[in-house]
């Protein structure tokens, strides 16, 4: 039965989107904004009732009390379902961070002439972390040890996952009873398949404990490390400027869409296409030179260290193609919808699959080797020029919004007191005085079956309103920037008045925008160092926080809400939970993991109830720690705003202004 | 910071930075790499670039790498649409623009233009600064005063740590108008805060403003006069990172825990008045990288939300705008808010008197030509006598003048005076008479127009014209013991009663009986001593300060401080029983003569985490007592005299040890304990136990001639008791000798008991 078509102003709360999804629908191109309203979702599996574990399934079980044929029952069946999703989501976290190990391991041995240590004062710090000496080691020599101490993370025979160390004691403590510290990232996952086959692991609350333990794995071990290793070879981000949404598309230029998750070679893709010998190559076919754009976290990665901007999240990587003028699209892994490629048969887009991990039939196979990266990339970026003299009509949407990304948090510690004084004393303090509210970390997907953008945008204007920072990855991040909530001025127009007060005295956007989703382990890190620099509590539970996935649709997202509940964190995914049929596993991830961890996952739809339920939570951490009611009629009187009045007077009447009006 | 703030740091910064290197480049030029660059007597080098970056400066090529730092720590000032973040930035190009100030200042010491000359500027107090125009000497006149030396950092380590010192401020500028500048520090002084002066608006300096008036300046006023342009404010910090250095036991470097021990244990502010430009809002980004928050005077961005600093950033207080009818009722407002923003813990005694009252008039000179009228000195005598009574025989609060007020004398005239203190409580004890009676002394010289020196028969009072003109009479000084006493004893005293008398038979009556009782407590001392004691005290007192170092004060050993006896430190647990002073049972005796003792050993063990296990109370050559970094004078052995020298605080000249005071100090100091070098106070030279193990005053080969005179008579009966009356002339000083060869030709010269000793090594 084919649902009702949404118009497009339903579909999305993006411009750019709307524009084009205006043309798709007239022109009666298919997008996955049309097959979502075409193709309901199996209401067994989104409940949580299907299982195909064995050849003797599919089992349905869709009457109460029902078992599978092996007589699993529906709790079995949906905590395995979960489990699975967070062994899929932590797998590829954790591959993505093993092939960065391994293209240190390839610099640092001479075999990746292309790479080379953009941060060695980061792989230090690794190298403390994973107890590496670091004594008379050159740079490329403590890069070797550390690349295989990273890539021992992964498989190591015994012990648990170092970077678990980062975290609060207290944090640590509560692993270690419960027995979910993760042993190394690989096993966990392994686990997870093994404990869900026919006729192992069949207690509901045991298979999710582990589920734990395999995404715990995952943030303070695969994404951490892919996170580090990133800074390492790349840089750690800093600020810049940028720009967010397909109007960054350019006419006369050749444009080339990056996507997807790894920065390996798009980094190389971007140094190529400034390269002047590509640039001349672009002219010679009659553009004016090669734009960049990405979507996805490959967008995140690129974005944070070399300001290339955004052309869009998720679910624009098809009207990318519809404007028309992308010559490329090149994608490495993850969330690239087959979709494309025969979306790009109508246009002149050359589609280009790199990994060796992700092939798509149909499309340009261009494999990616970090040997010889710099020699792939330019192929890569010629390939894109031979395509612009093909292209015929454009039509690149006008929107586009600037934005001020890179905000690691090595960055947020220096920008809250320069070299010398950086901590999150600033942070901690505005958030003790009631100036800020509490946090939330706004992360994510988009999801094809809610309109896009409306609840990133709707909860995060509310809580920006309420005074509450929020800090945000992947595709949520990309959706906040599109809406110009990451620019400084965004804090005057959409902020409270605390939090106007701390982004006016720090200069920052009131939405950090922290990089890509394996960098929610910067996340992470920030409420490891805010629970620890004291005045919030001694665990991430104790902070006024919480982390959400309104669009949520990956199994990544499952694995990040899942360690984040792990880690402490009040989790809420939006759309729909994938065992809402099954109340008591339901139950478990929420009330069962707060007893157990002291954070829990809900599942909420409805937007003003997401950020009631935020504000309710922030509220009652802030009063667990004895610290003042919010009350934003004490905040607002700091910043410039009577400075620029008294300059906008004569210099001579500037003089006496400057002592301030006299009294009646 | 706000986006306008930090534009115009940023700014300010870019432009020093340059300007250091151009006279850096000059300099280099003209003077050449080799060119010796220091501020005077200080073993800090420059001190902001020793604490920032760990490194020395001692000669011009030393700078560049400074300056190569702060180039590094520059940024581009924010863009007015779409800025990046700022805070971060402002604060690293704070830090650009000390460190280039520090550098110009040097250069200008190079080149004779630091201290600052100011004709016919005269400072108040001493002053380690050496004129070339005068002969080597020091000079107190036509200039400012430059950079702190250490000697005076030092000697008021100990008021800054006990808290009658609460911080200081860093005024900036010139105040709107001549009273306000007065006002403002009058203010300051009456809460005993220390005054940093520096900087202009457009020319004018609020040094200037109280030139006008007629406000002393310096060292002994707790106001310090660094020079007229915002550069000179380079020595504010310069003071705070030697006191983090001195008396915090960090090293060089060490900046994080250098700038965190100075936000959450030096209590100091900026006070912008008048107009901020680009230089002053650079140097404030630098100070708030201290912790010190930054006040104006005038309409500038405010940065409410805390963090960096404890808490507000920067406060805009414009002046029209505060309320108050008179100029010092605003600045009286002012100050207070500073002090909020600052959290500076302050406990004022309010003293009923007509005069503004604060221990930074403590060391206030009243001169002969400013003078009313003097008791004490040349032409009369005064005495004071603390005595306890009982209770039924105190009635508090009543105060008596017997005799002639001083509205009798003619202007300048003198008279004898006798003032008298009766107290009375439930845990007063006879012992703690003399504790108190010398608290006289800083009691009455915290009113401004006092003067009060000596104490007992000798003490030597001057009330000044303009406090009379104010209506100051001889009663005010019983209200202010009175006050006082209750303020600070409290707990140990209940009533005061006092008594001035200057009718003459009475006089003499009281004069009488005073020195029975002089001569009684002298002999209780004498008497008492450490074998004659159950408990030993300790002293924390500086631990606020200097974390590691615990004082252990026997009746034979003083605080090392020079401030703190064995009676004081009892007296203090009476009063506060949790608190710096604690009682340590001596326990059992291990080694009569080095000193060691069981309670001794287990408290040291205690209180120095593990890090000092055994003290030896009378021996500097095994197991000595450590120190923090506010002791009197410093010993060393020298070894191929035989014996020890002692450099006195006061004592700028270079010593047989090849070093300095305060090169000494760094040695001394920091809480370890290193045989042959100790630093101690003054007046254990004259005990019995002092270094007996080593074999005592016989073994002193040096001596800085200040203390010399200072104990001259003490020293004379010390000699007596040790059996060579004729000691003191054989021990050398810097006026016989500053190097080894000297000393021990000195040593031979005169026949010194020393060289005849068994040898130390």
């Amino acid at each position: 039965m084919a649902k009702k078509e949404r118009t497009p102003e339903e579909a999305s709360r993006d411009q750019a989107t709307i524009t084009l999804l205006t043309q798709a629908t007239e022109e009666g191109i298919e997008t996955s904004f049309s097959r979502a309203d075409s193709m309901a979702a199996c209401p067994i599996g989104s409940d949580g009732y299907c299982c195909k574990v064995c050849g003797m399934g599919p089992c349905r079980l869709v009457k109460e009390g029902q078992t599978g044929i092996c007589g699993a029952t529906r709790e079995t069946v949906a905590a395995r379902n979960f489990a699975r999703m967070v062994a899929a989501g932590a797998a590829a976290h954790s591959d993505h961070g093993r092939d960065l190990a391994y293209t240190l391991l390839a610099a640092a041995e001479g075999h990746a002439p292309d790479y080379s240590i953009k941060d060695p004062a980061k792989l230090r710090e690794m190298a403390g972390y994973l107890d590496v000496a670091v004594d008379g080691k050159t740079t490329e020599e403590l890069a070797k040890d550390v690349a295989l101490a990273a890539l021992g993370e992964f498989g190591k025979v015994e012990g648990k996952i170092k970077y678990l160390d980062r975290a609060p004691p207290k944090r640590q403590e509560i692993w270690k009873k419960l027995g979910i510290e993760p042993r190394n990232v690989d096993r966990e996952i392994v686990e997870i398949m093994h404990r869900t086959h026919i006729g192992n692991d069949q207690d509901a609350e045991h298979i999710l404990d582990h589920a734990m333990r395999a995404a715990l794995g995952d943030g303070w071990g695969g994404s951490m490390m892919a996170t580090d290793l990133s800074d390492v070879l790349f840089g750690t981000p800093a600020p810049v400027i940028s720009e967010a949404n397909l109007g960054v598309l350019k006419d006369d230029e050749v444009n080339i869409i990056i996507h997807g998750h790894e920065p390996t070679l798009s980094e190389m893709i971007v140094a190529a296409a400034q390269d002047p010998e590509m640039i001349k190559y672009a002219k010679s076919k009659g553009a004016e030179g090669i734009t960049m754009a990405g979507i996805c976290c490959t967008a995140n990665e690129t974005l944070m260290r070399q300001g290339v901007p955004l052309a869009g999240n998720f679910l624009q990587q098809e009207l990318a193609i519809l404007t028309g003028a992308v010559e490329a699209m090149v994608v490495d892994i993850q969330c690239i919808m087959q979709g494309v490629v025969k979306l790009a048969e109508n246009y002149h887009t050359e589609l280009i699959t790199t990994s060796p991990k992700a092939k798509i039939t149909g499309a340009t196979h261009m494999e990616f080797d970090e040997h010889r990266a710099m020699e792939i990339a330019k192929e890569i970026v010629r390939k894109a020029v031979d395509r612009y003299p093909e292209r015929k009509k454009t039509r690149i949407p006008e929107d586009k919004a600037e934005l001020i990304p890179g905000f690691s948090h090595e960055y947020i510690r220096y920008a809250l007191g320069g070299t010398h004084r950086g901590s999150f004393r600033p942070l901690n303090d505005a958030i003790i005085s009631g100036r800020i509210r509490g946090v939330v970390a706004n992360i994510g997907c988009n999801n094809a079956r809610v309109c896009h953008d409306h609840l990133h945008q709707h909860v995060v204007t509310e809580f920006l309103k309420n005074d509450v920072l929020v800090v945000e990855t992947g595709c949520g991040a990309i959706a906040s920037a599109k809406q110009g909530y990451m620019t400084p001025e965004a804090a005057f127009e959409a902020a409270g008045p605390g939090l106007r007060e701390v982004c006016e005295a720090v200069g920052m956007p009131p939405v950090l925008h922290m990089g890509s989703c394996v960098d929610n382990s910067r996340i992470l890190t920030v409420l490891a160092e805010m629970a620890t620099e004291t005045g919030l509590g001694e665990d991430i539970s104790d902070i006024p926080a919480v982390g959400m996935a309104p669009e949520w649709m990956s199994e990544k997202a499952i694995s990040i809400g899942t360690y984040c509940v792990a880690s402490g964190a009040y989790v809420i995914m939006g759309h729909k939970s994938p065992v809402s049929g099954v109340e008591v596993v339901d139950r478990m991830i929420s009330d069962g993991w707060e007893s157990k961890v002291g954070g829990r996952m809900e599942f909420i739809n409805d937007p003003e109830e997401i950020v009631r339920r935020s504000l309710a939570h922030i509220d009652k951490k802030r009063a667990a720690l004895g610290l003042p009611e919010y009350d934003p009629t004490k905040w607002g009187q700091s910043g410039d705003a009577r400075m620029e009045q008294l300059i906008e007077l004569p210099l001579e009447e500037r003089i006496e202004a400057a002592y301030g009006n006299k009294a009646e | 910071m706000s986006r306008y703030v930090a534009t115009r740091a940023i700014r300010g910064a870019n432009a020093i930075v340059a300007e250091a290197d151009v006279l850096l480049q000059k300099a280099l030029k003209e003077k050449g790499a080799d060119q010796a660059v220091a501020f005077p007597n200080t073993a800090y080098f420059l001190p902001v670039a020793l604490g920032m970056m760990g490194h020395e400066v001692s000669t011009l090529g030393e700078l560049e790498p400074v300056m190569t730092y702060a180039k590094s720590m520059l940024h581009p000032i924010p863009d007015s649409k779409v800025w990046t973040p700022y805070l971060g930035e402002t604060l690293d190009s704070g830090m650009a623009t000390l460190l280039a100030a520090e550098t110009i200042e040097a250069i200008r010491f190079v080149y004779g233009e630091q201290p600052e000359p100011y004709p016919g500027f005269q400072l108040a107090g001493g002053t380690s600064f050496t004129s070339p125009d005068n002969g080597g000497e020091p000079s107190l006149d036509g200039h400012l005063n430059g950079p702190i030396d250490d000697i005076q950092l030092r000697s008021w380590g100990i008021q800054l740590v006990d808290g009658r010192m609460p911080g200081f401020a860093a005024i900036i500028g010139a105040a709107r108008s001549n009273e306000a500048a007065v006002s403002i520090v009058r203010e300051l002084q009456q809460r005993s805060i220390l005054t940093f002066l520096s900087g202009n608006v457009n020319g004018r300096s609020i040094i200037d403003q109280l030139q006008e008036e007629g406000v002393e300046m310096g060292y002994d006023t707790y106001i310090v006069p660094f020079g007229r342009d915002t550069l000179s404010a380079i020595y504010a910090l310069g003071f705070a990172t030697r006191s983090a250095l001195t008396f915090g036991g960090l090293k060089g470097g060490q900046w994080r825990d250098i700038l965190l021990y100075n936000k959450n244990r030096v209590f100091a502010f900026a006070l912008a008045l008048g107009e901020v430009d680009d230089l002053k809002y650079a140097a404030a980004a630098g100070a708030i990288s201290y912790g010190f928050p930054v006040i104006a005077d005038t309409i500038i961005p405010e940065i409410l939300p805390t963090g960096v600093t404890r808490y507000e950033h920067v406060i805009s207080m414009p002046w029209n705008e505060i309320e108050g009818e008179t100029e010092s009722e605003k600045a009286k407002q002012l100050v207070q808010k500073c002090i909020e923003v600052r959290g500076v813990k302050i406990q004022i005694t309010e003293v009923p008197v007509p005069v503004p009252y604060g221990s930074a008039f403590e060391g206030e000179v009243v001169r002969r030509a400013d003078m009313r009228a003097e008791f004490g000195g040349k032409g009369s005598r005064a005495y004071e006598y603390l005595f306890m009574a009982d209770m039924d025989d105190v009635e508090d609060g009543k105060i008596e003048v017997i005799g002639p007020e001083f509205d009798t004398l003619d202007e300048g005239g003198f008279m004898d005076l006798g003032i008298l203190v009766k107290v009375a409580g439930r845990k007063m004890e006879s012992d703690f008479e003399p504790v108190l009676e010398r608290q006289i002394h800083y009691f009455v010289n915290g009113a401004s127009g006092i003067q009060h020196i000596g104490q007992r028969d000798i003490a030597w009072i001057r009330i000044s014209k303009a406090a009379a003109e104010k209506g100051f009479t001889l009663k005010h000084f019983g209200d202010i013991l009175h006050a006082r006493f209750h303020g600070d004893f409290g707990t140990i005293v209940d009533k005061v009663e006092v008594k001035i008398i200057t009718e003459p038979k009475l006089y003499a009556e009281w004069l009488e009986k005073a020195r029975e009782a002089y001569n009684e407590r002298n002999e209780r001392m004498g008497a008492m001593t450490d074998e004659s004691v159950e408990d030993f005290y300790s002293c924390t007192l500086c631990q606020s300060f200097a974390p590691d170092h615990v004082c252990i004060v026997s009746p034979e050993r003083l605080g090392l401080c020079g401030a703190y006896n064995w009676l004081d430190c009892k007296a203090s647990f009476q009063i506060n029983p949790t608190g710096p002073n604690q009682p340590i049972k001596k326990g059992e005796c291990l080694d009569d003569d080095k000193g060691y003792f069981t309670g001794v050993n287990e408290y040291a063990v205690q209180a120095s985490h593990g890090s000092v296990s055994d003290v030896a109370m009378y021996s500097v050559m095994e197991n000595p007592m450590t120190a923090c970094g506010c002791f009197e004078c410093i010993m060393m052995v020298i070894p191929e005299a035989n014996g020890f020298m002692i450099v006195s605080r006061e004592d700028t000249s270079m010593t047989p040890a090849g070093m300095t005071f305060s090169t000494l100090a760094g040695v001394a100091g920091g809480g370890l304990q290193t045989p042959g070098v100790m630093g101690h106070g003054k007046f254990f030279v004259l005990s019995k136990k002092f270094i007996r193990a080593d074999g005592g005053l016989k073994r002193v080969v040096w001596l800085s001639s200040i203390m010399k005179e200072q104990m001259a008579e003490q020293l004379k009966e010390a000699a007596i008791r040790e059996g060579d009356p004729d000691l003191i002339d054989k021990i050398a000083d810097e006026r016989d000798c500053t190097d080894v060869e000297g000393l021990v030709k000195h040593l031979q010269e005169k026949n010194h008991p020393a060289l005849s000793l068994p040898p130390l090594m």
